[in-house]
């Protein structure tokens, strides 16, 4: 009797002795934040020892639950099949008509009255998060199908925003001709970058494309002349809508829809070029660049383009963000931005188009809704990004794979071949 | 059909081709066999235009190629299977073959070509829905090679198509490249280190040793040379 209960009573003694440790780990970790608190005016320490039983106490259960998950997660692995509901109803929401139909048309309804439902304020954050999508999709060509890891993207988001921002100012251009304008500069300053680095791969291209950001940044904090340096340049026209004089309510909702067009574009641009000639060329060049050259592809063209068409994207966001805010100065440049719009390509699903925008609306919506935990929110914040990478490495929407289909007849006739076999 | 004068090539400062010669006449496998660091790869590379030469000449059919990009040269029907199969992980078996007909547009045309290769290889037609990582060492090579066949070459470059292979593979992978030969009238430039197997099936040998081309015959004659027998037949 003893013999077969021993290894069970075994096991619990060691789970709970683990999550004792993990509480004990996290007292001693969260004790410098949660429990000195210093009050300044009478400069004196209050010690807040209840907090520190509060988080021994939360932690103590919840290190059971990482811990089951992490084991359920290793299983999903290798059976393949724990995880196999969340790709049925994936499937089923792609391919079947019958859900995915009215689902789009309920989804365009939500988001063309999204303004008119909810406040100003709402609409503002939406249209970051929207601003935030294209970034993505547009860092998504470089990084995740032609896999060049650029770290300074958000240089291209300042060069479209500046030539909005002083072509408007000098010359009183107005947003919609000044639109494509900063696109193609900022499309001009991807091929410029993209000429040195070449040759670099991974980290070295990581690093030099970190360089680049930064002297972008640089240039217009230093170059007064030009860019009225750090103090930035104000009173940016909103954009022109038949001559109209809207409120500022009104400006938000039509900026709104604005961005709810180039999204759309954005996406549908995107798409095409994925299963394009280019777009496989991105992927062949990410997977091998020399068996690529093998296949006669030109290497020098195809990293090009990607740099080009990924920087243009940023270029539309950057003349939109000015339009948006009337206001632009370095400070919106930084490293930050770059590390974010990254940080929702790799979060939403490397190559995915709806992970990128699951991604954004994650990374940009919920450090806004988590106000409420005011100062804890961005501990919550990266928490959650921690946790989506542990336990979804890929992403939070996978299986990217079969969307890389090119000649859709002969993929319909796979499918069917498939069905036909596991029939 | 190619013609290759006095290449010399540098990775940097290393000199790993001095002064080589050859000539792949049309129509026949010629093999280049040599020991390792011989700088078989490198000629390979350097008619590929990956590592372009530093002087020297190549011409194929007539046209001196060994300024011209990797892609150009590849559009004129110069292929090579890149060493360790290189084949795209990630890819399907059907996708990676479609990448290899990367630069054609004529969608029969490539379907025939993919029937056809499945023909030759029926392995990789029970494998199609694979990714190129989940394939098996000489499923692998199978697969490199069918991939440079989907373009229709002229001239198909292979390097160590034998490389780690058991070898039963190998014979089968080699009846399959005097097949692609005979079938096709591809002209195929064979860089081997297995130089019982490459002789045997190759109109022409080249032996190279550090850099330097040192001795040439036709197969039959290399494979009863004496010298060739001590030094890389091992008899």
């Amino acid at each position: 009797m003893t013999a077969q209960i021993s290894p069970f009573i075994r096991r619990a003694v060691s789970e709970v002795v683990q999550s004792l440790l993990v509480s004990c780990w996290f007292m001693f970790l969260t004790f410098p934040i949660m429990v000195i608190k210093v009050n300044p005016l009478e400069r004196t320490i209050d010690w807040q020892w209840m907090r520190l039983v509060w988080i021994g106490v939360a932690v103590f259960p919840l290190s059971f639950v990482w811990r089951y998950l992490m084991r359920r997660k290793e299983h999903g692995g290798a059976q393949d099949g724990e995880e196999s509901w969340q790709k049925r109803v994936g499937d089923r929401l792609r391919t079947d008509r019958k859900i995915s139909g009215p689902l789009l048309a309920l989804l365009a309804v939500f988001v063309v009255a999204f303004p008119f439902m909810f406040s100003s304020y709402q609409t503002q954050i939406m249209i970051s998060a929207l601003m935030y999508v294209m970034l993505g999709l547009g860092l998504n060509i470089v990084v995740g199908l032609a896999g060049l890891l650029d770290l300074g993207y958000v240089a291209f988001y300042a060069v479209g925003a500046y030539s909005y921002a002083l072509l408007n100012h000098h010359f009183g251009l107005g947003f919609w001709p000044a639109l494509p304008l900063g696109a193609g500069l900022a499309a001009v300053f991807g091929i410029l970058l993209g000429f040195p680095v070449l040759r670099l791969r991974g980290d070295y291209l990581a690093i030099v494309t970190l360089g680049f950001g930064e002297i972008i940044r640089l240039v217009l904090e230093n170059w007064n002349a030009f860019s009225f340096g750090p103090s930035g340049i104000a009173g940016i026209s909103r954009p022109w809508f038949f001559g109209a004089d809207l409120s500022l309510g009104q400006h938000t909702v039509f900026l709104y829809f604005i961005v709810l067009i180039l999204v759309g574009f954005t996406i549908l641009v995107v798409n095409r070029l994925r299963n394009s000639r280019i777009g496989r060329a991105w992927i062949a060049l990410r997977e091998d660049e020399v068996a690529c050259q093998a296949m006669g592809i030109d290497k020098t063209r195809t990293k090009l383009t990607a740099f080009a068409l990924g920087a243009t994207w940023a270029g539309f966001v950057g003349c939109v963000f000015a339009a948006k805010t009337t206001f632009i100065n370095p400070a919106s440049f930084t490293f930050m931005e770059s590390a974010i719009i990254l940080s929702i390509v790799v979060l939403g699903g490397m190559g995915s188009i709806i992970g990128v925008i699951v991604g954004a609306m994650v990374l940009i919506l919920l450090p806004e809704y988590l106000r409420a935990f005011s100062e804890y929110r961005m501990l919550v914040f990266g928490a959650s990004m921690v946790l989506i990478m542990v336990f979804r490495p890929q992403g939070i929407i996978t299986g990217v794979k079969q969307h890389y289909r090119f000649g859709q007849k002969e993929s319909a006739q796979e499918q069917g071949e498939r069905d036909a076999a596991s029939a | 059909m190619l013609k290759v004068k006095s290449l010399h090539t540098y990775y940097g400062g290393i000199h790993a081709l001095k002064s080589v010669s050859f000539n792949l006449p049309e129509g026949e496998i010629v093999t280049l066999i040599g020991a390792n660091g011989a700088g078989k790869s490198t000629a390979l590379m350097s008619i590929s235009g990956i590592v372009p030469p530093r002087y020297g000449e190549i011409t194929f059919l007539g046209r001196p190629i060994h300024q011209m990009s990797p892609d150009r040269i590849f559009a004129l029907g110069v292929v090579q299977v890149p060493e360790g199969r290189r084949i795209f992980p990630l890819l399907t078996v059907t996708e990676n073959l479609e990448m290899g007909a990367y630069l054609r547009n004529d969608r029969k045309g490539i379907a025939q070509d993919i029937d056809y290769i499945f023909s030759l290889f029926p392995r990789l037609a029970e494998r199609r829905h694979q990714t190129g990582g989940t394939l098996s060492g000489g499923e692998q090579q199978m697969l490199a090679i069918s991939r440079g066949l989907m373009s229709r070459p002229k001239l198909l470059l292979l390097d160590e198509p034998s490389l780690g292979l058991a070898p039963v593979l190998v014979q089968l992978i080699f009846a399959t490249i005097e097949k692609i030969n005979r079938e096709n009238k591809t002209t195929i430039f064979l860089v081997e280190q297995n130089a019982n197997m490459a002789l045997r099936i190759a109109h022409r040998g080249y032996v190279m040793e550090s850099g330097v081309i040192t001795l040439q015959d036709t197969a039959a004659n290399l494979l009863n040379s004496e010298k060739v027998k001590q030094a890389y037949l091992g008899i």
